[in-house]
């Protein structure tokens, strides 16, 4: 399968997110600028990576949800294409309405960069078949914005179409997330958002590699 | 050239935790009749038309599309 990467100005993580997916996939992503307005026939998986687009103007994504770019992932994505937003990237789709709800600034009102302990909410996903539902990960967060919310109809659908994916255990809940929610999938099943970063834990350089199964499965490299 | 104000506030019943912040540093300088603090965003704009009626319908597709996350923030336009 063959992976790109997107690019915006002030995204800080991509390095890190082309190196996961080289490492995992065997190649190296195509990579696609924010002002392109295609993404090669080829690409089977999307990636949003973190950092701070635009600086974080108006609202987190806000900016980059509505460049060229994201067109092109749109009709990607609606296509059937897996697409993973990571951190800021989760923050540019719930922007681009590609995912429901909304992330708020974290309710300590402080960054975070620490360790967090995910469940695996389910793991029929697309994304998440190469864990069990319920099994306990490490992985690291970084974000100052990560407060998942949802109005009570839209949270009460996407818990009962299981498209929650991953939830903060709730002792190391670290923004306030309504739920403990960390990471959903659309309704289709295609597009992921998720605060923590499993690029950062893949390999034993990091300290173990709890989020590697995830690319795995969403380059399908893992049996669902 | 019409100059107009969008006005940019958090949905009732939406946490705001950098007002509850704000509402706590007022009560620290001895404002102690502060009941709630929400906090906000205020965009001053200048069009190029002259038509009110066409400035308050372009304002109102700028907010819903960009300057407000419809989700958990309402908006009001002002043509001043």
């Amino acid at each position: 399968m063959k992976a790109a990467v997107i690019l915006l100005p002030g995204l800080n993580r991509d390095r890190d997110m082309i190196a996961a997916l080289t490492k995992i996939s065997g190649r190296a992503p195509q990579t696609v600028w924010q002002t392109e307005t295609s993404i090669d026939d080829d690409v089977d998986l999307i990636v949003i990576p973190g950092g701070f687009s635009y600086g974080d103007y108006l609202r987190c994504g806000a900016i980059a949800a509505r460049m060229p770019v994201m067109r092109a992932v749109k009709e990607k994505a609606e296509q059937g294409t897996r697409v993973i937003g990571v951190c800021n990237g989760f923050q540019i789709l719930v922007e681009a309405g590609m995912l429901p709800g909304a992330l708020m600034r974290n309710a300590s009102l402080k960054f975070v960069c620490r360790e967090v302990r995910l469940e695996v909410a389910n793991a029929e996903t697309a994304f998440t078949s190469g864990y069990t539902t319920g099994q306990i990960i490490r992985c690291p967060v970084a974000h100052h914005d990560g407060n998942y919310f949802a109005d009570p109809d839209t949270l009460a659908g996407i818990e009962a179409s299981g498209q929650v994916a991953f939830r903060y255990t709730a002792d190391t809940n670290p923004n306030g997330s309504v739920n403990n929610i960390a990471g959903i999938v659309n309704s289709a099943g295609n597009v992921l958002g998720m605060m923590p970063h499993p690029e950062n834990l893949i390999e034993a350089a990091h300290g173990g590699a709890d989020g590697r199964a995830l690319f795995e499965a969403a380059l399908g490299l893992v049996d669902a | 050239m019409i100059k107009a104000r969008v006005t940019v506030t958090l949905k009732s019943g939406v946490l705001d935790p950098q007002g509850k912040a704000i509402e706590h540093a007022l009560d620290g300088l001895g404002f102690s009749g502060v009941g709630q603090v929400r906090q906000g965003k205020v965009f001053d704009i200048a069009l190029e038309t002259s038509d009110p009626a066409k400035a308050e319908a372009e304002l109102r597709d700028m907010a819903a599309r960009l300057l407000a996350n419809t989700v958990i923030e309402d908006f009001s336009v002002e043509v001043l």
